[in-house]
């Protein structure tokens, strides 16, 4: 009789379990990220960042007083490796959040797998739109913009402020990205400017050392405008050997991901070409930077490691800054020391954030919506490197291809009305 | 494509297929002396370019003029040929001669990775970028189309340079003509009293030395960064076989034509252009397996 009546007693107290989880010790998260390979020149300023910030957050206390803990993937040591470490992670070292990851091929591949092993994941900087435009996930979300609004934004602003030139040339990696980039951006501009004339489309293999033919091409064709969505050392190459022979001179290059190449690239990079940072992420962020929390982390970063911030760095605040707000969101709004997994996700809904850069959101298909930021460069003396001024902030609500929409069809049904429709806030520097 | 396109296709293809000369030249002489495939030369291409980068980098900012640069290239290459091809052949590859030709590749290879590591280690995994001696020697205008001298002259005249004096080396000089005896024939030559073993040694240094020095003279066109071995390696490769291991005239007219493909694949069919020097050795290889210059080697048993 005893026995049965203490059964019953604890059977009734399972319930409360799900209201509320056991606050654990630390909140473990894992964050994939590249540390070898060309796409380090991104991983690693993330992961100097991700250590700064949790080391900021366990200095006030944690969240709710759980500090934080986060452990590193090399996605440079390949797919497989990456998915049975990050399966390892999760199932066996009670890991509650991923961030995953840099490379979109690696998003497409560790989306499901989360799923799968329903441990929530943020998509922290990948760029591939057709993640959310395939399919519905549960435990997904993406704490940033994706390729779409980021490929508008540069066509808008060149339309804004080059909106005569009449020839474009692209010069893009040979992958994924390049690929993609090139057909979001060229269905834009078709449909916004039909008489452009597409005159080249390059595709040099990844990584390629020397761009040397492609740029004597170029000379011999004179586009008005060269778009190159390229990074990294690509970039380098091709703006050092673009410049070295006078391209740059001759025609405006568009370049969405060369503010992560600035410093590198120092005095090679001339004044006057157009530049995107794949969000509003600029260590001299224009509303941002008198901010004592920018100015604090911005110390902080260039004392660790030598070099200014760059968009991997503004991603990775960006996550982080989810966690904090969805599990502050799910702690308050059910009244508990510490959210379930249901909580969690059910605060990720509609969740609004702020990293180092403007509030983001996540709106119901899990996407992030960021407002995105292009300038035209300037060698003003202030760096040893090209800065930025003319700047145009566009709202991220404007540029995002609208909820159960495919990116490619939306983007070929607008017109030039549309630069019109695109709230923005325009700054000198 | 008219005459103007022509002649542009042409030059930007005697720029390409000069660097690429340059370190395929000492690939193939170390097949051809030591019938060793090493693997490894790509990452001797690599530290050649970093070594340049960081000689360069040094010595310029003592305040001293960009013309140095060019001198510091041959010190890098001489560096990586005695500092890593020495101890490379001496302590590794002098005790697998004898051994099947798939573990002196495996060996090779392993030193191939063991450098990429090390690359990564002494100078980590950011792009560098070191142009001054580019600079330095300015632009050329042809056909409304600019040019650096340095890629336009400078490198061609580098590789024709090298392929020459290599050349009256092995033909005109003892030192030469004992290369090309231990080549020949191994064992005919010891038994006449010609030491093997220092002419193996030597060799390799000078083949790594040339490695290097493509890094070398490669490194102000172009970011420095890990896996740039890694390219020039199967790159040079395909020369090498698509001449025929050992054939150093051959590797010449191999790397001009793959230069000349691949830079004309940009002008009329650029999608193509990444294909290009593996079409094309893909092609000569299923007509003349031993490549085109190469003779089908008799085995001794």
């Amino acid at each position: 009789m005893k026995t049965l009546f203490v059964t019953t007693a604890l059977c009734a107290t399972l319930p409360m379990t799900a209201l509320a989880a056991e606050k654990p010790e630390t909140l473990k998260i894992g964050m994939t990220t590249f540390l070898t390979g060309p796409a380090s020149v991104f991983g690693v300023p993330a992961q100097e960042a991700a250590k700064i910030i949790v080391e900021n957050i366990n200095a006030e206390g944690g969240i709710n007083g759980v500090p934080l803990e986060v452990s590193f993937i090399d996605e440079g040591a390949g797919a497989e490796a990456l998915t049975s470490e990050y399966r390892r992670l999760v199932e066996s070292e009670g890991v509650e959040v991923m961030f995953a990851s840099i490379s979109s091929g690696n998003c497409q591949t560790l989306a499901p797998l989360a799923e799968d092993l329903q441990v929530p994941n943020f998509m922290w900087d990948c760029g591939t739109q057709k993640i959310f435009e395939e399919q519905d996930y549960e435990y997904v979300f993406r704490t940033q913009a994706n390729a779409t609004p980021e490929m508008l934004a540069a066509v808008i602003y060149l339309l804004k402020t080059k909106p005569d030139f009449k020839t474009i040339a692209v010069v893009n990696q040979d992958y994924a990205w390049g690929r993609d980039s090139w057909n979001i951006f060229s269905t834009a501009l078709k449909a916004m400017k039909p008489d452009v004339e597409v005159v080249g489309e390059f595709f040099p293999k990844f990584g390629a050392p020397d761009f040397s033919t492609e740029i004597s091409r170029l000379q011999a064709l004179r586009p008005d405008v060269i778009l190159s969505t390229s990074w990294g050392g690509d970039l380098d190459t091709f703006v050092q050997q673009a410049s070295q022979r006078g391209l740059t001179n001759s025609s405006t290059f568009v370049l969405p991901l060369a503010e992560s190449s600035f410093e590198r690239l120092g005095a090679s990079l001339p004044a006057g070409h157009i530049v995107g940072a794949r969000g509003d992420h600029y260590f001299l962020h224009p509303e941002r930077r008198e901010d004592a929390d920018f100015k604090a982390f911005m110390e902080e970063y260039e004392s660790r490691t030598g070099q200014v911030s760059v968009y991997p760095v503004f991603h990775t605040s960006q996550a982080f800054a989810a966690l904090q707000a969805a599990y502050s969101k799910a702690i308050e709004e059910n009244g508990v020391d510490w959210p379930s997994e249901e909580q969690l996700l059910a605060a990720m809904e509609g969740l609004e954030f702020q990293g180092l850069g403007r509030p983001v959101k996540i709106r119901e298909d899990h996407q992030g919506v960021e407002d995105q930021m292009m300038g035209t460069t300037v060698q003003n003396g202030d760096y040893p490197f090209a800065t930025m001024e003319n700047i145009m902030i566009f709202d991220g609500d404007d540029i995002t291809t609208p909820v159960g929409e495919e990116s490619i069809e939306w983007v070929s049904g607008l017109d030039a009305s549309f630069i019109d429709t695109v709230a923005v806030d325009s700054f000198e520097n | 494509m008219n005459l103007t396109i022509f002649l542009l296709a042409l030059f930007d293809g005697i720029a390409y297929a000069a660097l690429v000369f340059i370190v395929a030249l000492g690939l193939t002489l170390i097949f051809g002396v030591m019938r060793i495939l090493n693997v490894a030369h790509g990452s001797l291409y690599a530290i050649g370019a970093y070594a340049t980068v960081a000689l360069t980098g040094f010595f310029l900012s003592l305040g001293l003029a960009p013309a140095l640069s060019f001198p510091l290239m041959l010190v890098a290459a001489i560096l990586v040929g005695i500092l890593l091809g020495g101890p490379i052949e001496w302590l590794l590859l002098r005790r697998i001669y004898d051994k099947p030709e798939v573990l002196q590749l495996l060996v090779t290879f392993a030193v191939f990775m063991i450098l990429e590591d090390v690359q990564r280690l002494v100078w980590g995994t950011q792009p560098y970028f070191e142009a001054r001696a580019l600079q330095a020697l300015g632009n050329v205008t042809v056909f409304g189309v600019t040019y650096t001298v340095y890629q336009l002259i400078l490198l061609p005249a580098v590789a024709l340079v090298l392929l020459l004096g290599l050349r009256f080396f092995l033909r005109r000089t003892i030192l030469g003509k004992l290369i090309t005896a231990t080549t020949e024939d191994r064992e005919a030559a010891q038994s006449i009293g010609i030491d093997a073993d220092k002419v193996f040694l030597l060799t390799f240094i000078v083949g790594a030395a040339l490695g290097g020095l493509g890094g070398a003279l490669a490194s102000p066109t172009t970011s420095i960064l890990p896996g740039m071995g890694a390219d020039m390696i199967v790159l040079s490769f395909a020369v090498v076989a698509t001449a025929g291991l050992g054939q150093i005239e051959g590797a010449a007219l191999t790397a001009l034509m793959i230069g000349l493909g691949r830079s004309f694949a940009v002008y009329v069919w650029p999608e193509v252009a990444v294909l290009v020097p593996y079409l094309i050795m893909v092609l000569v290889l299923l007509v003349r397996p031993e490549g085109l210059f190469g003779s089908p080697a008799a085995r001794k048993i």
